[in-house]
């Protein structure tokens, strides 16, 4: 088992905002079970703000982490706001990934990204479901 | 807490008598097997009765082990020895896909040196089947080396038939019996092989000390070059305490062998039997009958290893996985996808490894923690989530 900080211990044990949002604004799914993670994100968008962020995460104990993470650090935001978190700063908050897990496990912010850009997409589009 | 290790395949603790033995070659009795004097007699007296002890647990003669410094380091020995010592009849090789990463990687660097490989594959069960074996020795083959039993799956392999068959075609037959030397019985010429790999801390004896034999008249080239030692074979001052330990672990498997097996395969048929039916979507690796004693593995459908792992730890239960998050290469078992599986099951393996102090209410205790966790690893997860959509829609 990899060396994981205290932080990601506390996040992988008790991890936040775990599920689905139903009728989400927004979804953004990322990786494949070959690499070894996947993760979806749902949110749900208020006056340009993310009023809510859910997740559901296959992988290791640092996926679990970095998706409770990322929830934590969007929810609140503006889009905007929200859009700048990077892996770097999400690994920051986690006080650190074990280097191998960096790429592979840290795929949150990419995920929220995603689930953003399906919100603006469909908006754009009209608001069509 | 309840603490319950559940890891035997990774290592087996020392065994009381076996330390015992062992601290008289960490305290008074340092000498050195190669000196003429009175230290370097007892080393060595005590060096060849563990050669003696390990000969019999596989009906060997003690002549023909070598101590080696792990299994890793017997099975390097034997891959490239005896293909190197055979290089000028021919410079093919046959291994199967499941083999250990020390005899699939030491085959995977004869091929460096210009020899060539066949990779035989195994079935769903983790099963070499011997007419593969037979279509792939060619008139140059030198070596065949197909394991024992698998470590990771528990699948026991047709060993005779396959050595056999090398026999027929006069190709040297190495097996990796890491798993099984100590574990199971094990005859060297009944089994009709060349070769055998085999490891301390797999039966109670240390970490750090191994034995390779090779059966009279096989020719193999030496591992480390220097002094005399193990024939000249594998040079380098012996590492005498680790070896007694070795020879201690080896006496007392072989005497208690069948009451040991006995209990370990109560242990491990409970825990095939009632992890399924308590745990629902959760297949059995590896041979249902032809496996390891004491070896139960799984794949947890829908959830990753690592997660299981770990949240297991923080109950007391200590396991081992085979998913891609817990190598550290991050790939999923060579095992379990050549054995067919999926990536995204694969990453669910769970294998548990029974020891000689487990009992019948670990058991109750690893299915009282597991199904929770399990639980609670689904409810995170978006495969299950597409499951139990899927099923319910359909």
């Amino acid at each position: 088992m990899p060396v994981y900080s205290e932080k990601v211990m506390e996040h992988f044990m008790n991890p936040r905002n775990v599920g689905e949002i139903e009728n989400p604004d927004g979804v953004g799914e990322v990786g494949n079970p070959v690499c070894g993670d996947m993760m979806t994100f749902y949110i749900k968008v208020k006056d340009n703000r993310l009023e809510d962020v859910k997740f559901k995460t296959f992988g290791c104990g640092a996926a679990i982490a970095v998706s409770s993470m990322v929830s934590e650090m969007a929810k609140g935001k503006t889009l905007d706001e929200a859009m700048k978190i990077t892996p770097r700063a999400v690994a920051d908050e986690l006080k650190g990934l074990p280097k191998q897990k960096f790429h592979c496990s840290n795929l949150g912010a990419q995920a929220l990204n995603k689930a953003i850009k399906d919100y603006l997409d469909k908006k754009k589009g009209g608001g069509k479901k | 807490m309840r603490k319950v290790y559940l890891d035997n395949a990774a290592t087996t603790p020392l065994l009381p008598e076996v330390r015992e033995a062992m601290l008289p070659f960490l305290g008074e009795d340092f000498g050195n097997p190669s000196c003429l004097h009175s230290w370097g007699d007892v080393a060595r007296e005590a060096m060849e009765d563990a050669r003696n002890q390990v000969a019999q647990l596989i009906a060997a003669d003690a002549e023909e082990i070598i101590f080696t410094a792990s299994g890793t380091e017997s099975n390097n020995f034997a891959v490239k020895g005896l293909a190197l010592a055979q290089q000028n009849k021919g410079k093919h090789v046959v291994v199967s896909a499941i083999e250990h990463f020390s005899v699939l990687h030491s085959a995977k660097t004869l091929e460096k040196w210009g020899f060539e490989l066949s990779l035989i594959p195994v079935d769903k069960y983790g099963m070499v089947s011997p007419d593969d074996v037979r279509k792939n020795l060619r008139k140059d083959t030198v070596l065949v080396s197909i394991m024992h039993a698998n470590g990771e799956v528990g699948t026991i392999e047709p060993i005779k038939e396959i050595a056999k068959i090398a026999k027929e075609k006069g190709v040297v037959f190495h097996t990796d019996a890491v798993a099984v030397a100590g574990t199971a019985p094990v005859d060297v010429k009944e089994l009709g092989i060349d070769a055998l790999s085999l490891a301390g801390n797999q039966f109670y004896g240390p970490k750090g000390v191994g034995a390779l034999w090779v059966r009279k008249g096989v020719r193999i080239i030496p591992f480390l070059d220097g002094g005399v030692q193990e024939g000249g074979r594998r040079a380098g001052t012996e590492n005498v305490p680790a070896i007694v330990g070795l020879g201690k672990a080896a006496e007392l498997a072989k005497a208690n062998m069948a009451s040991r097996t006995e209990h370990l395969t109560r242990l491990r048929n409970r825990l095939l039997t009632e992890l399924p039916s308590k745990i629902k979507h959760v297949v059995v690796t590896g041979h249902p009958q032809d496996r390891l004693p004491g070896h139960a593995s799984f794949c947890v459908e829908f959830i990753e290893g690592e997660a299981m792992l770990m949240l297991l730890n923080s109950q007391g239960v200590a396991v081992t996985s085979g998913s891609a998050c817990t190598s550290r290469a991050l790939k999923a078992s060579h095992v379990l996808i050549a054995m067919g599986l999926s990536h995204a099951l694969a990453q669910g393996s769970l294998l548990f490894s029974f020891g000689l102090d487990n009992t019948s209410q670990d058991i109750d205790y690893v299915l009282e923690v597991l199904a929770p966790v399990v639980d609670r690893l689904r409810q995170m997860s978006p495969l299950y989530a597409k499951f139990t959509k899927t099923s319910k829609g359909g």
